[in-house]
């Protein structure tokens, strides 16, 4: 077989223009000023454009754009949550919102994590689980409150029972796919190296899950978060929410916006603290990091 | 160095196994014996089921039919390392090794394919060379009598590879084990085997003992013979 050659794309003689790209060492530690620049530019992280609109908002507020009684400026907002704080309401109410979310994920937690486990490792496991977590997922966390009130009355179970349901789905299914997902061509290097059941699920496919688990606990931690605030708004006589629902009937806006910060910052707790995980637990891993 | 074929003890024993994929029969009716610590070389155009046998005696698939007897302490070596990228080098050596003991044992086989210095790192870090080292020592660290080899070196460059054939010649003649490389470098072939099989159509078309020297093997007319028979076996007579 011989193939046709075709004329040259350049004619000869003809010289091509070349562009070209140079390439220098990147300076290991930056220097002060350019360490400097990048401090101006994003001096607070990921945290700076949300310091600008605080900032924006003030401003806003402090030349009259926007009415007290609807945003108040992020200044008022504070001194409200100090004066709370003032009259000993403001630490027993986080204390008890805490004390349910943390109990309610604990709960969602551990019956997510097991479930998610067996399900991911054994079929009948699969079997077992999987139907009731993908019908519980497709239910809206917020249409079962109704449902939670009528069989638990309006105390603290039903609160925690909410939570801990935001909590579990998300662990199951993302642990359940996780172990699943793990390359089965790793599994098969275990198994012909002679390693045991016990040894491939603790050195394969429970390693192998990690990243999974991780996103699930991401989700589970908001999830919670989410059921919290529905549980308290609705009914609550302390807490964060209970803070909130009274601010509202007396018209206290700027009440409801601190306590709505507090929900804020719990949620933005949550996410750091997944991040700090994952630093720590998936170091092996070689990732993208944007420049 | 032909020494190494001594005992007659039989290693493996095939025989007349057949495997298949759907309607498309892979191995056919095919017979294949090893002796002691024999360095097989299985070589074959791709497609012509050098792994899926290779499998079949690792115990990783079953035969359609026949018998496949094979010893019960192996090894495999594949084609990609496949460490686990979340345990650090040592800790991937010792995945088959379950003892008291497991991480000096562990140690001593990386120092034997010169990596002891990485025993500590994570995976990422490695070189595909050292990758495939590091899986060499996991196959070695159990002392099987039986290490099967799937195209191993494929993804290697051509220096790192010449060097990966010194070790594992090196490693055969320390450990004793009973060696199968699948190939389809006919050069790999030559350098490493004490007995060479061209696969074809699902079974062993030819089979050539390589009594050379490790100088003749480099080169030598008898090299360069051996290296006409077997391409010519493959279907590419004269283009050497």
């Amino acid at each position: 077989m011989t193939a046709v050659l075709e004329a040259p794309v350049t004619a000869p003689g003809v010289e091509r223009a070349v562009t070209r790209e140079l390439f220098v060492p990147v300076a290991v530690s930056p220097s002060v000023v350019r360490r400097a620049a990048g401090r101006l530019r994003w001096p607070l992280g990921i945290y700076t454009t949300p310091a600008v609109l605080a900032v924006l908002w003030q401003v806003a507020s402090k030349v009259g754009w926007l009415s007290a009684n609807l945003a108040p400026a992020p200044t008022v907002i504070l001194h409200a949550g100090w004066e709370l704080y003032q009259r000993g309401e403001l630490v027993p109410s986080v204390e008890t919102s805490l004390g349910r979310a943390g109990v309610g994920l604990a709960i969602g937690l551990v019956i997510g994590v097991n479930a998610g486990i067996v399900g991911g490792l054994l079929r009948s496991g699969e079997y077992l689980f999987n139907g009731v977590f993908q019908i519980l997922h497709t239910i809206p966390l917020l249409a079962i409150l109704p449902l939670m009130i009528v069989w638990f009355g309006i105390g603290e179970l039903n609160k925690v029972l909410l939570i801990a349901f935001g909590a579990a789905v998300p662990m199951y299914l993302n642990l359940f796919a996780a172990i699943r997902g793990v390359d089965h061509r790793l599994v098969e290097m275990a198994r012909s190296a002679g390693a045991g059941r016990l040894r491939l699920i603790r050195r394969v496919l429970l390693p192998g899950a990690l990243p999974g688990f991780l996103v699930g606990l991401r989700f589970s931690l908001g999830y919670s978060v989410l059921g919290l605030v529905a549980a308290e708004l609705v009914n609550a006589d302390q807490g964060i929410g209970f803070l909130i629902n009274r601010a509202q009937t007396y018209q206290q806006t700027d009440q409801v916006f601190f306590g709505l910060m507090i929900y804020a910052v719990l949620g933005l707790t949550a996410d750091q603290i997944v991040r700090v995980l994952e630093r720590v637990l998936l170091a092996w891993r070689p990732s993208y990091e944007a420049s | 160095m032909t020494t190494t074929r001594n005992d007659a003890r039989t290693t493996v024993e095939v025989d007349q196994v057949v495997r298949r994929f759907g309607d498309r029969t892979v191995i056919d009716g095919l017979d294949l014996t090893i002796s002691g610590s024999e360095f097989v070389v299985l070589l074959g155009p791709s497609g012509c089921g050098k792994s899926t046998l290779l499998r079949l005696l690792a115990g990783l698939d079953r035969p359609d039919g026949g018998t496949v007897e094979v010893p019960t302490q192996r090894a495999i070596v594949f084609q990609g390392d496949r460490l686990l990228p979340w345990q650090k080098v040592w800790r991937n050596v010792t995945i088959g090794l379950d003892r008291a003991g497991a991480k000096e044992r562990a140690l001593d086989v990386l120092a034997e394919v010169g990596l002891a210095d990485r025993a500590n790192a994570w995976p990422k870090t490695l070189s595909g060379g050292e990758a495939q080292r590091v899986a060499l020592a996991r196959a070695l660290v159990t002392e099987p009598d039986l290490v099967l080899l799937d195209e191993p070196f494929s993804a290697l460059d051509a220096i790192t590879r010449l060097h990966m054939h010194d070790l594992v010649q090196r490693l055969h003649q320390r450990h004793g084990a009973a060696m199968l490389l699948v190939t389809h470098d006919v050069a790999e072939a030559i350098a490493l085997a004490d007995r060479i099989l061209v696969m074809n159509d699902g079974r062993i078309a030819s089979s050539y003992d390589v009594g050379l020297s490790a100088e003749d093997r480099r080169s030598s007319q008898a090299r360069e013979d051996l290296r006409g028979d077997l391409l010519a076996d493959l279907g590419l007579a004269g283009r050497h």
